[in-house]
């Protein structure tokens, strides 16, 4: 076995675009669980709202990749509205159920054939990054040191995501120290005590569903920049891997979707290297293929686990958690 | 205004003497006294009533006026009233037997729950299809019977979510702390006088999940306070509150009046009642049957009856569990 670039690979996926989009994909899932209480399971939907309108905007419509950008965002908002507006005068438990069938119905829009001519249905997208490499300032050539080490386009595109990732952090560091983000917490508690105190209940969760729907459609945006968008990608599936990077790191943690999002990316790659390299070997009595996807049912138990035992994740507080109802 | 010890000629058990709170007496009596009696010197409030005292009569001042106000869950009619007016710088007591509709008629007023028919209006505007945030903001605040405390916010941090109109509530001035940190410890300043009050500031950093059941009335009674209302519906603000804060909310309730808010509560025990109320209203199985100062109401015979039933020459507060025939203090 290989331990050398299984540790490599590893450390390399720490840092992917994917890895990068997931920590802005769960920062905005931890607004809206984590502070706001409100249980999306509908996020890929707006991940893939965010890669789509990013594509679509520059292949069909020849923007440039800032504009693209400026879609997905604009995008997320309308989506996030149209979500929040039935769902969010319910319990909490039926914005998880119609999260889930939106999300659902936005990937089947995107992947069936009746808007072929701009979203290439089955097939997805690609070749739309001219633009943004374009715009690279970063000189030509190939650096960085260890396992990262990458071309001046993908360093252009992770750099980039960083950056996003900054933003979003201080963008809910701000709002969460407010009395804005205080009445959001009073909402997670008990929205009726909050109501009675003269609050609009209902605001507040809609603008805490925009932001963090933003944020999912700019963790979209960030995975497909370098790469290609497919429908198939954006199944609940992947709502479920951002969920399990977020209660990794702490649902109510600044930091912890980002640490959750990069432990997340990290057991995988490497679990990805590991047990084929073990099935090979012999160790593991299946396929090299079967072993390779044995990865998600250890991540299940392994969620399962986290939320059973420490279900405030690896940043939050044990203290806080004693009072889960 | 008038001010009056509890009316002789309501029967009280033989260790309940008038204004005992003030004397030098002997030790038992203090107990006793203690469980039942704000310190502060009450001043009731009379001539509240335009006419003499029945369901529906018209108030010189009202703060809110009710009618036609009906609710009901399948065939059972939780709410009826017809009409009623809640006077303004006063405490109302509202009381009645259990599932007499009282909890109802506080969701409704407050906009928590919305009634079949009816109309209300408060200081003159009408609430009826208002959201209950709105009529929060208009200064219409009010608790719950079960307490509801924001369990992983810190006792300080629930306070001053109370603060009404605050800059950084609004999400475009959150990211923009300078304009209202300077609002901000206002805010605080205020929060932590009420929480002195309150006797919780020992407590200001600890999760409100932390507190006990009393403490929890407590904090919920100041929270309300935070948003400077005008008129204050306590659901059953001492249920399950012992004794010795039983008392400090007895003298808060009484101290809102002196601050010129006006409350409206919810109580079983007619001792209480009796000695903090300056009117009461009872309800019945969703009807308003009686209502009229402390004295006159204890009297009544809907009341008696809603009561008693045929328990017609005992005093309420022993129906009520909480006195035993001789007038010490049960629960
Ligand atoms: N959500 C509801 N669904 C069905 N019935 C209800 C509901 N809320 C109240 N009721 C019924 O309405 C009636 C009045 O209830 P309410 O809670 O107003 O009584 P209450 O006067 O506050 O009593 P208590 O003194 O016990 O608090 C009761 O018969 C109750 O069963
Ligand atoms: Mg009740």
């Amino acid at each position: 076995m290989n331990w050398g670039s299984i540790l490599d690979n590893t450390a390399s996926f720490m840092l992917s675009p994917e890895t990068i989009g997931f920590m802005l994909a769960a920062l905005g899932l931890a607004v809206h669980f984590g502070y706001a209480g409100l249980l999306n399971f509908g996020m890929a939907g707006f991940m893939a709202i965010g890669a789509y309108g990013y594509a679509i905007s520059i292949l069909s419509f020849g923007f440039p990749w800032w504009a693209g950008i400026l879609v997905s965002i604009v995008g997320a908002v309308i989506f996030a509205i149209i979500l929040g507006i039935p769902t969010l005068k319910l319990r909490g438990d039926y914005l998880a159920i119609v999260t889930i069938a939106a999300a659902e119905i936005v990937r089947l829009l995107f992947q069936s054939r009746v808007f072929d001519e701009w979203t290439n249905s089955a097939d997805g997208l690609g070749g739309y990054h001219t633009s943004f490499r374009e715009a690279n300032p970063l000189p030509e050539g190939t650096f960085g040191f260890g396992p990262w080490e990458f071309t001046s386009d993908q360093w252009w595109s992770r750099l980039f995501g960083l950056f996003l990732v900054a933003l979003g952090l201080l963008l809910v560091w701000l709002l969460m120290r407010s009395p804005w983000g205080r009445v959001l917490k009073g909402i997670r508690e008990d929205e009726d005590a909050v109501r009675s105190l003269g609050k609009n209940v209902y605001l507040y969760k809609m603008q805490a569903l925009i932001i963090g729907g933003v944020l999912g459609a700019l963790g979209g945006v960030v995975i497909a920049l370098p790469s290609a968008v497919i429908p198939q990608y954006y199944l609940p599936s992947l709502t479920f891997f951002v969920w399990t990077a977020l209660l990794l790191g702490g649902a109510a943690t600044l930091f912890g979707p980002i640490i959750g999002a990069v432990l997340y990316w990290g057991v995988m790659a490497f679990l990805a290297g590991v047990l084929p390299a073990m099935a090979t070997e012999g160790w593991l009595p299946i396929s090299s293929t079967a072993a390779g996807n044995l990865r998600f049912v250890l991540v299940g138990v392994a969620l399962m686990l986290l939320v059973a035992f420490r279900p405030q994740g690896l940043l939050g507080n044990k203290k806080e958690m004693t009072f889960v109802k | 205004m008038s001010s009056s010890t509890p009316d002789p000629t309501v029967p009280d058990g033989p260790d309940a003497p008038e204004g005992a709170e003030l004397a030098g007496i002997d030790d038992d009596t203090i107990v006793d006294t203690l469980e039942v009696e704000p310190t502060h010197e009450i001043h009731h409030t009379t001539h509240l009533a335009k006419d003499d005292a029945a369901p529906g009569v018209a108030k010189v001042d009202p703060i809110l006026v009710a009618d036609h106000i009906t609710r009901s869950f399948g065939g059972n009619k939780a709410v009826d009233v017809d009409h009623v007016e809640i006077p303004r710088h006063a405490i109302t007591a509202l009381i009645g037997p259990n599932g007499a509709g009282k909890t109802t008629l506080f969701n409704l007023l407050s906009g928590f729950d919305k009634p079949d028919t009816g109309e209300w209006s408060f200081n003159g505007r009408s609430l009826a299809g208002i959201p209950a945030f709105k009529s929060a903001r208009l200064g219409q605040v009010r608790t719950f019977q079960l307490t509801k405390v924001l369990a992983r916010l810190t006792v300080l941090e629930s306070m001053k979510l109370g603060a009404n109109g605050q800059r950084g509530e609004s999400i475009w001035a959150a990211v923009v702390p300078p304009l209202w940190t300077s609002q901000e410890r206002e805010i605080e300043e205020r929060a932590i006088t009420l929480l002195k009050k309150f006797k919780l500031y020992e407590k200001r950093d600890d999760y409100s999940a932390s507190l006990s059941g009393g403490q929890r009335k407590l904090l919920e009674m100041a929270r309300a306070l935070m948003t400077q209302p005008e008129f204050v519906l306590l659901d059953e603000p001492m249920a399950g509150v012992n004794p010795a804060l039983v008392q400090t909310l007895l003298d808060h309730v009484i101290d809102l009046k002196s601050e010129g808010m006006t409350v409206l509560f919810v109580e079983h025990d007619m001792h209480m009642v009796r000695h903090i109320a300056d009117w009461v209203v009872v309800m019945a199985e969703g009807r308003i049957v009686a209502e009229g100062p402390p004295h006159e109401v204890m009297r009544n015979a809907a009341v008696i009856d809603a009561y008693l039933g045929s328990h017609l020459d005992e005093d309420i507060g022993v129906i009520t569990g909480r006195y035993d025939e001789e007038g010490n203090r049960l629960s």
